[in-house]
């Protein structure tokens, strides 16, 4: 029996009309599955500079000092210099001599980045063991190592993006 | 014979090209040359294996046993096994495909032994649909095939931060660049099924390595050429090059093909993550960096004479080595034997195109004479590779990435060759 096609635009299903669309350009199936909302909440490790993707959570300055020696220490040295993985902090003011030295402190352009990368990358041995508020207070120590944040400091997500790094303004698009 | 062949082109015995199709011409003492067992020889006219069936057939082959080729300076952070780096022998090959378990490797957390059936590439962010992608889904899209070179753009950097010129191999100083033929999914396509939302400008793409390695791209080169590439030399991508699926992004700086590809997030930023900020960006003298710098430049490097594949008994020569451009098409390259006060083109072979390498080779009557061969290449946008003065003029000598300086191999009386910048 013949049927004509209906477009499922006029059946008001958007998103089919969507995806329809798309594979009429490129001739391509469509065979990606949607993503729930919870599984999109598990797999999200991004972080902006503007704090978006910062979880809720908090750490002070003293926590991350203890978490540091506990987790850290062993490869990145007492205090975050020293170790064999390299240092973390100071240098600051070193970029235009004749010996650099780029850490967190001296060289990233924004504390969020160390918030993204140590809850992505570190410990090196067991990545994403570390809680949010881990996270948040040793990012915090770190900071502190030279007083880009204070000795006393509690980070949380806002605190986290308005931190203003000593090297924010130090790199320029190259092209 | 031809006299005029041995009539020099370029200072220090350069030769017509024809040379190259000469009998006499000499391969040299490569660091793996063959000492033939003087039992094959005494075998006469039936060597040993000829004298009885050989081995049967095999699922798998590898190379013959008698082949010790492999990768060299494979080197990790202190007391990691996976945080480091491995380079291609460039001079122990030929043509311009890198064998797949010859390509570099450069790893931040190692590789992980993903099982391909629970792999899944996410797309989300700024898109009107977020969608999952198995492998099994992504081979049932049209492929694309690109002959493509890979850098990482720190290669050759050791010839930029050292002062004086340190004495290491061509595999050791810019073996952190490959050749692979890749196959895969335009991303154009997978990005358009995701349909994109307004202000959508940078795609966020993740690695499912124990690092979940991170980098962003611009929106529009992840519409131009971009692929999810699943095969590589025309079996499935290896392990330690992404399998089962990575990015693949021809031209780029190497660690912008994020191998073991599982998210992708459109956003109307870039993440500055961490491969791009503290990372994979160009301190200046001003104490200023260059940040997404991300097309390699041009470059070239002579593979043979090197360091370790110097020169024996005098005679006709053949200089070689590999050439590519993140820019545009291998259109010339140069070759000089005095140090760079003459030049002569090399001819140019492989199949060529866009992003794909260039294999050169010039002949060479060399008669004993001390020597400096140096290589230049020019792409088709007219871009010639720059000397290593002129590089450390313009950004210094703290830059590290995006080294494309000219290699300098001094010859001596002896045949023995070293890196020299001078
Ligand atoms: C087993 C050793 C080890 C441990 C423990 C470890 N790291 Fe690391 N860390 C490394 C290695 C190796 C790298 C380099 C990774 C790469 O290749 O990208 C690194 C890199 C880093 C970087 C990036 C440095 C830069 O300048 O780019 C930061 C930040 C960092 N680690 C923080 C931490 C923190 C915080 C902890 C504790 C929670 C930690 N690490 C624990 C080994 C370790």
């Amino acid at each position: 029996m013949f049927k004509p096609a209906v477009s499922p635009c006029l059946a008001g299903l958007l998103l089919a009309c969507a995806a329809s669309a798309s594979s009429a350009t490129s001739g391509a199936p469509s065979l990606g599955e949607p993503l729930t909302l919870a599984v999109l909440a598990g797999i999200e490790l991004t972080v902006l500079p503007t704090g978006e993707g910062l979880p809720a959570g908090v750490g002070s300055v003293a926590e991350g000092a203890a978490l540091y020696q506990q987790h850290c220490q062993a490869c990145h040295g007492p205090e975050g210099q020293g170790g064999m993985n390299g240092d973390l902090v100071g240098g600051v003011g070193s970029l235009a001599t004749a010996a650099p030295k780029k850490t967190v402190n001296s060289y990233w352009p924004y504390a969020t980045i160390a918030f993204d990368y140590i809850r992505r990358a570190m410990p090196y041995t067991a990545p994403g063991s570390l809680g949010a508020d881990e996270v948040y207070a040793i990012v915090a120590y770190l900071l502190s190592r030279d007083d880009v944040v204070p000795e006393d400091a509690v980070l949380d997500a806002e605190g986290l993006a308005a931190v203003k790094m000593p090297n924010a303004e130090g790199f320029y698009p190259g092209e | 014979m031809d006299d005029t062949t041995l009539v020099p082109v370029a200072g220090n015995g350069l030769l017509p090209l024809r040379a190259l199709n000469r009998r006499q011409i000499l391969t040299g003492l490569g660091a793996g040359a063959l000492a033939l067992p003087s039992a094959a020889l005494a075998a006469g006219g039936r060597p040993s294996w000829m004298q009885g069936a050989g081995a049967g057939m095999r699922g798998y082959g590898t190379p013959s046993p008698a082949e010790t080729v492999s990768r060299v300076a494979i080197a990790s952070q202190p007391g990691t096994t996976g945080s480091g780096a491995s380079r291609t022998p460039l001079a122990a090959l030929e043509g311009t495909i890198t064998p797949s378990g010859l390509h570099f490797e450069r790893h931040h957390s190692g590789v992980p032994p993903i099982d391909p059936a629970a792999h899944r590439l996410h797309i989300h962010g700024l898109v009107e649909r977020p969608l999952a992608f198995s492998l099994e889904a992504l081979e049932r899209y049209p492929l694309v095939t690109q002959l493509r070179f890979l850098e990482c753009s720190g290669n050759s950097a050791a010839n930029l931060a050292a002062p004086e010129a340190p004495d290491l191999d061509v595999a050791t100083l810019h073996g952190l660049v490959s050749q692979s033929e890749w196959v895969g999914v335009p991303l154009s396509v997978l990005l358009e099924e995701a349909g994109l939302k307004p202000g959508a400008a940078w795609v966020i793409a993740e690695g499912a390595d124990a690092a979940a390695m991170s980098r962003s791209v611009p929106l529009a080169k992840a519409l131009d050429d971009a692929i999810v590439a699943l095969y590589q030399n025309g079996e499935r991508l290896r392990p330690e090059n992404g399998y089962p699926m990575r990015l693949f992004l021809p031209n780029y700086e190497g660690n912008m093909s994020v191998k073991w590809l599982r998210r992708l997030k459109v956003t109307d930023q870039p993440a500055m993550a961490k491969d791009e900020t503290s990372k994979y960006t160009e301190l200046m003298p001003d104490g200023r960096a260059a940040q997404f710098t991300f097309t390699m430049g041009v470059k070239s490097v002579i593979t043979r004479p090197s360091k370790g594949y110097g020169l024996g008994a005098h005679g006709i020569y053949p200089i070689t080595g590999l050439a590519w451009s993140g820019q545009g098409e291998i259109r010339r390259v140069e070759v000089s034997a005095d140090g760079g006060r003459s030049w002569a083109d090399a001819a140019l072979e492989g199949p060529g195109g866009p992003g794909a390498m260039a294999r050169f080779r010039m002949p060479w009557l060399w008669q004993g004479q001390p020597a400096t061969l140096v290589s230049r290449a020019t792409d088709s946008t007219g871009a010639r590779q720059p000397t290593r003065d002129m590089l450390v003029q313009a950004r210094g000598a703290q830059s590290f990435y995006h080294y494309n300086g000219q290699q300098r191999w001094q010859v001596s009386a002896a045949g023995d060759v070293r890196n020299s910048y001078v």
